[in-house]
Formats: structure tokens, C-alpha cells, sequence
């Protein structure tokens, strides 16, 4: 790390914000954090844009187009990237939708839906076009570390942030590697 | 007794056996964890999963299927040995669609319990997401086949325990999947009962009794409250948990 | 042909069953005789086979859905499959089945509309030496070009018979380039067994063992050793099984013996029956050498005849002994003699956990010897001529004589009889390959050596070969040859083991991707990763080797690799514009953001 504050950006891709709750969940610790860490790209901070970072944590898949934008970024500034959560590592819950045709997909949520009428798929150029299927951030980019779990406990996370802070490479104890 | 003399190393440490006993057999009977899946006391050793595959002698092989000899060095907790094992789970989890968050098995499930053993982080190999059926046809048993690791477990035990044959395996290759046995395909049309071996028997969440999921809160399922590594557990989440 | 349109009708199941004793141990061959008779293997039949069989149904679908031959949909009334080595592809097989695709008005991989035709792959067929080839309706057609596939398309909409059909296309010349021994000398049916029965069975073992004999199929295991494991093996049936599984893509030289030297074969087979007191034998013949059934019947029927198959052979009392041939469906792994013995009892063709091996558990969980169609033609030359004079022939530790099947870049494609321990360039020069930059030894599961290594032996002490030479000149791309064997192991992988079912997948998947220049040094680190995997923990040989070509060709040939890797240290494992196509198409999108470009 260097001398000043660590920098970090968090974003939720084909995610539920519920890993960023996890991180909000280690109480107390976030006065030490924001002490140690700067905070860039966040939701936490609103801003829109990654700058270079130490470490980027990522949560949730790929599942469209504006998704690899948003992880290439990352990817670019973050000297340290860590997928975060099931959605980031296996695709996770909206993977389910793997395995139903798109094209059906859009067929029921636009066209015969229960009470849609004269329906039309949206084809505006500011909506993300989504992928066939949904894929963890891996098979995008390289990523660093794995921190499992839906959403992986505050006490992993932040036994996480302080290995990497602290410049040690992450461990987590069994107890603490979890994936659901 | 003389039939125990005989004593193999396993990891340094002297494991006696009785002859025509497995590696695995002996040392789960003196307390020792080998990683497996497709393997189960009392069952016909089969060695298709490959996690127990151990040194024997500086050679890899199965230890549910290699018979223990006198003196033979068995190395099993080594890190390459480990690393492999973990390589071979994560294949388990790219090949299938296992989604943790969304199974009832969580918590209670083999495979998983086995890649916290072996500190597996990601699936790490590009996902297959193959198109897997599941049949909800049974009014008490749930088959979701993208849970399905092919260990024929549910073969073994319809077979050899419950007399039945209501599960095969068909197709080959990463084309493999569990068949049933039923011109309609549906599982429903089986002489399967909720109360079979097979079901329990079942590693995954691939066969479920219905109406029994999330019965057991976060933090006190089996293996919330015992790492898969304690063998004598082993046998336990057969058990029903009602009735 | 048979009648399309009411498949149960042509269906005699209970005669089918009836023939073969009503014994599910039969299954693989009562399974190909429903699909002959019905164009298919009805789903409507399954549940009657069973209750004939008594056997559950999974048994029945578990078997019928392993095989390649096997289909349990709508049957189709001609089905072209073009055989699919690298060797075939030289040969120029993607433009002519495209050709043919055209001809025919039909789609590569899907039945057309009318049944009338398919056109899809198999793995190599065993005519390497006479590539491209293909079969229509199991029925192999060599040398394909243009005008051999005209005809073949004019037949198809002429809707003729293919007992109609000219029998030249079915014509397939031996090419023995180089005889020896066991190819180029005459042999009297019923000379070895005379010797046999004169030396008596003790005397004979011995001669094996003189000879130092080992297995032709590729491990070199000593024959005396199984023989005599087996003849002293406590239990009371025992059998002879010949591997006439031939799948090793490039490997021909057993469709020749069987062809031309059948005899030889089968007495060797008689002779181990002999010594190891065996009354019933086994030929498992490659589903893709089904040209060579009828004509295997017949060598059996004058050995009958003449007293040597049957009862008090050669007027011996006691000497029974008789073989049936069985005929695979499509699976390389039956070459693997467990998954052989699984096969020959009616189940998918999946490697047993050894020990016990054959030779005390095997066909039945009885006492059998299993070797391959040129150790036994090795055996009855030994049991003919002696031990020691086939130990005269070859190296010491590689005695007789090795038949190679050469194809490939080579102008002298076809057998060629070598004392073992000839050397690769030996081999080159006599095949006429002056421009060879590489050969593919013993097949994908085999060694491949590079123009540095010519001077090698092909014997075991060096280079062991199940006799597959396939020649690749300098124009070759070694990158895809091994991409070639890689789509192989992968469809051949059974399924049984993790690591193989999975791993030949990813690993097909990793080249694949480098094909279509979107590989990265990532994706070689994790081609390294699988096959450690591989090697280290498969349950048979397939998995063991599935990744050989390409580690093989990735240090030996690392430029064919490199200059297909971005200059990138990490490429996304999918098509990240083409996974957004379908997106695209629903929305009818087609702006910057509906676009990914490549970074």
C-alpha cells in the first residue's frame, strides 16, 4: 500500500446491494474504516466515475452490456480487484435465468404478460442490453480475490479489507467461508 | 485379535485395517478424513468423483476403491493433494448449476461442505450453465437435476438397498444425467417413496423431500455446527429430522 | 431398406431377444438389431425389452443412450457420417461434406424434413490410409471425392436400397506397403493348433514366454503373463475376449488383419482357449468395421466345418471352444478392456475400478484373457513356428514384428510389417513423406514427435505404439491437430470421473477459444492446470492421456500456439459482442451501446 490512505471503489453490478449492506453491517468498525481507507467510485459516495484505487470491490455479475463497461473500468483502475459475493463468483441468484431463452425472456415480460396489452420491447439506446446469459466477473476480467457468500458476513469482509489494507495477503478461516 | 495387525501409514500415522478393507474404510474407522463424495459406508465403493484420490507410495489412486496392504505409505493432507481436490470440486461446480443462496440443501449439502473443507473461494473454470431438468412431478420428493454431481449414489442405493432401480444414469460425457425409471421420464411414474434410502442418501440437493426446506435455521445446520472433516458424523443427515 | 413408417411393425422383438438367449447381457447387440430392423430404437420398445429381458428400463435407456451409434428419434432412411480425424480433414472433408450438404438440400447435423437423410461426424473410422471416408448407414465408403459423392447423392434421391447400391464404393483395398511375418507369410488354418495340441498346453505357454510376447493395444503388458494368471485362476469358466475395437484415431492395421488374415486370429484365439482351458471366445468388433461381419462369419463357419471351432477340436475330446463376434455402437473407451468386458455384458462401455483385472475377473466377473487382433495373430505364430524364432525378430525388449498404420502427409499410405525398433525415419522413407515436420506415434493418446526426434525407435524401450503414423508435413497447423484430438477426447470422455468428463470439456472449450484468436497466456496456464488434473487423478488411460497432444504440442511446436494469443495476459472466456446478438435482434438495436468492442 502506499503511504496515504488506501483509496477503494465499490460497485453492484447484476447484484441486489445487499453485499454493500453486509459491509455497512460491521457497525462500529466503519468509523476505524473510514479512518484507515479513502472511499472513490461508491455508492457509498455517489461518485460517478473510478479513479485510481488500490482496491475495488465488486459486487454482482455480468449481466449486460453497461455492466462490462463498469467492470472495465474497475478493472483498469483498481490495482487490487476482489469479486464479492455469490453474484460476482458463480452469476448466483440471477443466473437462474441461464437457461430461459431471451428471446422468450422479453416475449413474456413485453408482449403476453397478464394484463399487458399492445406491448412493445423497449429499444432505447440508454437501456443496457442484457447478455444471453448472466456470467460471474471472472470470465470478463482477471480478478484478485474470491470473498464468497450471499452476502459473505460483515466479520469476512472486514477481516477481508483489513488483510489487504494492512498488506497481507486475505485469509479466511473456515467459519467464515461461506456460500449462502 | 490378530486380524488387525496389519497397519498401513496414512500421513505418518499407523492405521490398522482388517484384510480386504478399503484405504477408506480404514481410515474413516480410526478417525481419519479423507475428502469424497461419491463414496459411503455400507455402500459399494465406486471412485467416480476422484476427491479421495490419495499417494499411495508416491502413486495417485482412489482410496474408496484401493485395498490397504501392510506397509504401505499413504500420503492424503498434503497441500498438492488438497489443491487438486479443490480443482476437482470446483469441475463439480462449473459443470452443474449449484447456487447456494437458492438451495435448501445449503447448509446440510456435501459438496459444499467439502469445498469449505477445502477452502474453495470460487469455482474458478469458465461455468457451463447447462440446460438441466427438474422434475417436481413426485407429490414428496423433488428431483432438480442441475444440483446433480453423478456421484450414482441414488443409483447404488435403489438398487441394492430399496430393491427398486429407480434411478440409472444416462447419456455419457459431460452428457451424462440422472435418468429415472419411467417411459414418461417423470418421477412421479417411479416406485420411488419419500421414505428410500436413495432420496436421503443423496450428497446434494439433486433429490429433496418437499415441504422440509429451511426447516433448520442458519447456523445450526450440520454443517453450521460440525466441519464435514468430523467423520463420525458422516452417516447422521440421513436421519430424517421429522416423523 | 427397412420400413420407415411403421417402425414396430418391422420390430420383432421377441425374436431379436429370442436369438440372443433372452440374456441381458446382450443387450448392446440385441439393441443394434432392433435399431437395424427399425430404423431407431423406439421409445415404445424399451418397456417391452424390459419386461423380456427382465432388467429395468433405466438399464435398457442407460445402455441405448451411451452409444453414438444408438437413436431413440425418429430414424432417417440414409445417415452419412463422416469420419473426423485430422487426417480426414487434410484430406479435405469439411468442403466435400459441405458438397455433399448442398447436394442433398439438407443441413449438416439435422434429420431433414422428409427422413429421407442426415449428415453429421463420427470419430475416425479406421481409413486413415484412404481418407476422407465416411459411413452411410454404418456401412464405410473410403476415398471419398466429388464423384464418389455425386453418386452417392443421386443414389440417396433415387431412394436405392443400399444393398443396391455399386459395390466399389463399399471396395476397401488392405495397402500392405511392407509385409512381414504376420502379413506376408501363408498361413494353413489349423497349423498352429496341430503344434497346439502336440506340445500340449504347459509346452505352449512356455513358447510364449520364450517369445517375450507383449500387447499389441499399446501397454506392452507380457502375454504369458495373462495367459497364465488366468489358465491358474481357482474359478471354472473362462473366456477369450479379442479387442477388435480399432477407435484409435490413424490406427487401421486390425481392419487389415481381420480382413485378409482373419485365420490367424481366430486359431490364436483357439490357442489360448487351449491353454487357459476356455470353452467360449469373444471377437468385440468396432461397430465402424460392420463391413467385415459377414465375411467374419464365414472364417468362422469353415473353421467349424473343418473341425477347428466347435466340439473335439481336431478330434481332441474335451477341446470345445467357440467364438461369437459382437459388434460395438460407437465408443472409443470400449477399447479399454474393462469397459470392453462392460460392453460385451450390455452396459455403457465404462472402465471397471482394476484390480481385479481381467485375468481374474473379467467377462462375468470370470477368469479372461483379453488382448488385442494382433497379439493374437502374434500368438498363433509363436504356437506355429516357435518362441525362440520370434524372439529372434525385433529388440529384446520388443521382440516380432509391429504393424504400423500410416497415413497422412505421405505419398505410400497403408500398413507396413517392421521388425520392432525401426526408427521413425525408417518408417518416413519408406512411406514416401520427404517433407514430414511431424508425426502423431501410437494416435491422440500417443506421443507426438517432432522433426528433431526422427531417429527414434518405435519399439517400447523408445517410442510404444499401438501403430498409429500419422505424417504431418511442414504446411500443417500442429495447433489444430491438437484441437482435433481434443473435440475427440472430449466426445469420447464416458463420464464415469470427474476430472475427464469435465476436463476434456474445458479443455476443448480452451482451444476452441484460441481458435478463434481470443486466447490469452491465461488459457495456457489453465490448459497446464487441466491436464495435471488429468494425469493425475482420471480413472483410465482416455483421461490420462486426453491432454498429451496438446502439452505435447505446446512445447514442441510453442509458435503455432503463440501466434494465436492476443498480446493480452487475460481474454474474457465468452464473446462478449456476440453473447449481446440475440439482444440485439430483439431489440433491433444496433448503436454504439448495443455494441462490445474488443479491448
Amino acid at each position: 500500500m502506499t503511504s496515504a490512505r488506501p483509496k477503494i471503489a465499490t460497485c453492484s453490478l447484476a447484484g441486489c446491494f445487499g453485499c454493500h449492506m453486509s459491509l455497512l453491517d460491521i457497525d462500529e468498525k466503519l468509523f476505524e474504516l473510514v479512518e484507515r481507507v479513502e472511499f472513490d467510485r461508491s455508492p457509498l459516495t455517489d461518485i460517478k466515475r473510478c479513479g485510481p484505487c488500490d482496491i475495488g470491490i465488486v459486487e454482482g455479475g455480468v449481466c449486460n452490456a453497461e455492466n462490462v463497461h463498469v467492470l472495465k473500468e474497475f478493472r483498469k483502475n483498481c490495482r487490487i480487484l476482489v469479486a464479492t459475493g455469490a453474484c460476482a463468483i458463480t452469476g448466483g441468484i440471477p443466473s437462474w435465468r441461464n437457461n430461459v431463452d431471451l428471446w422468450d425472456c422479453f416475449q413474456e415480460v413485453y408482449h403476453y404478460g397478464l394484463g399487458l396489452e399492445g406491448g412493445q420491447i423497449p429499444n432505447d439506446p440508454e437501456l443496457p442490453l442484457p447478455f444471453d446469459k448472466v456470467h460471474p466477473i471472472n470470465e470478463v476480467v482477471r480478478v484478485d480475490y474470491f470473498l464468497p457468500g450471499c452476502p459473505p458476513p460483515a466479520e469476512a469482509i472486514w477481516k477481508f479489507l483489513s488483510d489487504l489494507i494492512a498488506g497481507r495477503e486475505p485469509k479466511l478461516d473456515q467459519a467464515m467461508l461461506r456460500y449462502d | 485379535m490378530t486380524e488387525m495387525t496389519n497397519t498401513f501409514t496414512l500421513d505418518g500415522k499407523e492405521i490398522p485395517f482388517r484384510e480386504g478393507e478399503t484405504i477408506m474404510a480404514a481410515a474413516t474407522a480410526a478417525g481419519v478424513y479423507i475428502p469424497h463424495l461419491c463414496h459411503r459406508p455400507g455402500f459399494k465403493p465406486h471412485g467416480s468423483c476422484k476427491l479421495c484420490t490419495v499417494n499411495i507410495d508416491g502413486r495417485p489412486s482412489a482410496a474408496c476403491t484401493h485395498l490397504a496392504a501392510a506397509g504401505m505409505r499413504v500420503e492424503s493432507e498434503t497441500e498438492a493433494l488438497n489443491a487438486d481436490r479443490r480443482a476437482l470440486t470446483q469441475m463439480l461446480f462449473v459443470e452443474g448449476n449449484h447456487i447456494c443462496p437458492s438451495c435448501e440443501k445449503s447448509g446440510n449439502c456435501q459438496l459444499q461442505a467439502v469445498a469449505y473443507h477445502l477452502g474453495m473461494s470460487t469455482p474458478h473454470f469458465t461455468h457451463f450453465y447447462p440446460a438441466r431438468d427438474v422434475d417436481a412431478s413426485h407429490p414428496d420428493v423433488l428431483l432438480d437435476r442441475n444440483r446433480c454431481i453423478l456421484c450414482e449414489l441414488c443409483v447404488r442405493a435403489s438398487r441394492d438397498v430399496d430393491g427398486k432401480n429407480v434411478f440409472g444414469i444416462g447419456g455419457r460425457g459431460i452428457r451424462s444425467r440422472l435418468i429415472v425409471n419411467a417411459a414418461s421420464g417423470r418421477l412421479a411414474d417411479t416406485g420411488l417413496a419419500v421414505t428410500d434410502r436413495a432420496v436421503a442418501v443423496c450428497p446434494t440437493g439433486a433429490l429433496l423431500r418437499k415441504r422440509d426446506g429451511f426447516s433448520v435455521p442458519i447456523g445450526e445446520r450440520r454443517y453450521d455446527r460440525h466441519t464435514i472433516s468430523d467423520v463420525t458424523t458422516e452417516t447422521e443427515e440421513e436421519r430424517p429430522r421429522h416423523d | 431398406m427397412p420400413d420407415m413408417s411403421s417402425p414396430e411393425n418391422s420390430c420383432d422383438l421377441p425374436g431379436i431377444v429370442a436369438r440372443w438367449g433372452g440374456d441381458a447381457a446382450n443387450l448392446v447387440q440385441i439393441l443394434r438389431e432392433v435399431q437395424e430392423a427399425c430404423g431407431t430404437i423406439p421409445p415404445e420398445a424399451v418397456d417391452p425389452l424390459a419386461r423380456l429381458l427382465n432388467v429395468p428400463r433405466v438399464r435398457i435407456e442407460s445402455t441405448a443412450s451411451f452409444y453414438a451409434f444408438f437413436h431413440t428419434g425418429p430414424g432417417c432412411a440414409y445417415t452419412l457420417l463422416f469420419s473426423d480425424n485430422i487426417i480426414d480433414h487434410m484430406a479435405g472433408k469439411a468442403g466435400l461434406k459441405q458438397y455433399v450438404c448442398e447436394k442433398l438440400w439438407v443441413e449438416p447435423g439435422k434429420r431433414s424434413e422428409d427422413g429421407l437423410v442426415y449428415v453429421g461426424d463420427t470419430a475416425d473410422i479406421g481409413l486413415a490410409d484412404q481418407a476422407p471416408a465416411l459411413l452411410v448407414n454404418g456401412h464405410a465408403v473410403p476415398s471419398l471425392d466429388k464423384t464418389r459423392l455425386d453418386l452417392i447423392a443421386e443414389l440417396i434421391r433415387a431412394r436405392k436400397p443400399l444393398a443396391e447400391w455399386p459395390p466399389m464404393l463399399f471396395e476397401i483395398p488392405d495397402q500392405i506397403r511392407k509385409a512381414g511375418p504376420l502379413t506376408g507369410e501363408a498361413f494353413a488354418p489349423g497349423a498352429a493348433l496341430r503344434r497346439t495340441l502336440a506340445r500340449g498346453a504347459e509346452a505352449t505357454l512356455a513358447e510364449l514366454e520364450t517369445s517375450n510376447l507383449r500387447g499389441r493395444g499399446g501397454a506392452g503388458f507380457k502375454t504369458a503373463i495373462k495367459w497364465a494368471s488366468c489358465r491358474n485362476a481357482a474359478s471354472g469358466a473362462r473366456y477369450v475376449v479379442c479387442n477388435a475395437d480399432e477407435g484409435e484415431p490413424g490406427t487401421f492395421k486390425d481392419r487389415v488383419l481381420l480382413n485378409s488374415h482373419a485365420d490367424l486370429v481366430f486359431e490364436g484365439m483357439t490357442v489360448c482357449a487351449r491353454v487357459i482351458g476356455a470353452r467360449r471366445g469373444f471377437l468385440y468388433l468396432r461397430g465402424e468395421y460392420k463391413n467385415l461381419f459377414e465375411k467374419l462369419q464365414t472364417v468362422l463357419a469353415r473353421r467349424r466345418e473343418t473341425g477347428l471351432l466347435g466340439e473335439s477340436i481336431l478330434g481332441e475330446a474335451g477341446f470345445d471352444f467357440d467364438i461369437e463376434i459382437h459388434l460395438g455402437a460407437g465408443a472409443y473407451i470400449c477399447g479399454e478392456e474393462s469397459a470392453l468386458i462392460e460392453s460385451l455384458e450390455g452396459k455403457p462401455g465404462k472402465p471397471r475400478n482394476r484390480p481385479p483385472f481381467p485375468d481374474r475377473r473379467g467377462y462375468r466377473d470370470q477368469p479372461t484373457v483379453l488382448n488385442n487382433v494382433e497379439t493374437f495373430a502374434c500368438a498363433a505364430k509363436i504356437a506355429e513356428q516357435g518362441g525362440a524364432w520370434f524372439a529372434a525378430i525385433g529388440t529384446p525388449q520388443s521382440t516380432g514384428s509391429k504393424l504400423m498404420s500410416v497415413s497422412g502427409d505421405c505419398r505410400r499410405p497403408g500398413v507396413y510389417e517392421y521388425p520392432f525398433g525401426v526408427t521413425a525415419r525408417q518408417v518416413l522413407i519408406d512411406c514416401g513423406a520427404e517433407n514430414a515436420y511431424a508425426v502423431q506415434v501410437s494416435g491422440p493418446s500417443g506421443m507426438c514427435i517432432s522433426f528433431r526426434e526422427f531417429d527414434r525407435r518405435l519399439c517400447f524401450e523408445d517410442l510404444a505404439s499401438a501403430g498409429a503414423f500419422m505424417v504431418f508435413s511442414r504446411q500443417r497447423d500442429m495447433f489444430e491437430v491438437a484441437r482435433n484430438f481434443t473435440h475427440f477426447f472430449a466426445h469420447e470422455s464416458c463420464g464415469f470421473c470427474t476430472p475427464c468428463r469435465v476436463g476434456t470439456s474445458l479443455l476443448r472449450n480452451i482451444m476452441d477459444k484460441l481458435a478463434a484468436g481470443k486466447g490469452s497466456v491465461y488459457d495456457m496456464n489453465e490448459m497446464q492446470r487441466i491436464m495435471h488434473i488429468l494425469r493425475g487423478m482420471a480413472h483410465c488411460g482416455l483421461g490420462h492421456t486426453a491432454a498429451n497432444p496438446v502439452v505435447q504440442t505446446m512445447e514442441k511446436f510453442p509458435d503455432a500456439y503463440e501466434k494465436r494469443l492476443k498480446k493480452l495476459d487475460f481474454e474474457p472466456a465468452f464473446d462478449l459482442d456476440g453473447a449481446l446478438a440475440t439482444a440485439r435482434l430483439i431489440t433491433g438495436r444496433d448503436d454504439a451501446w448495443a455494441h462490445l468492442a474488443d479491448d
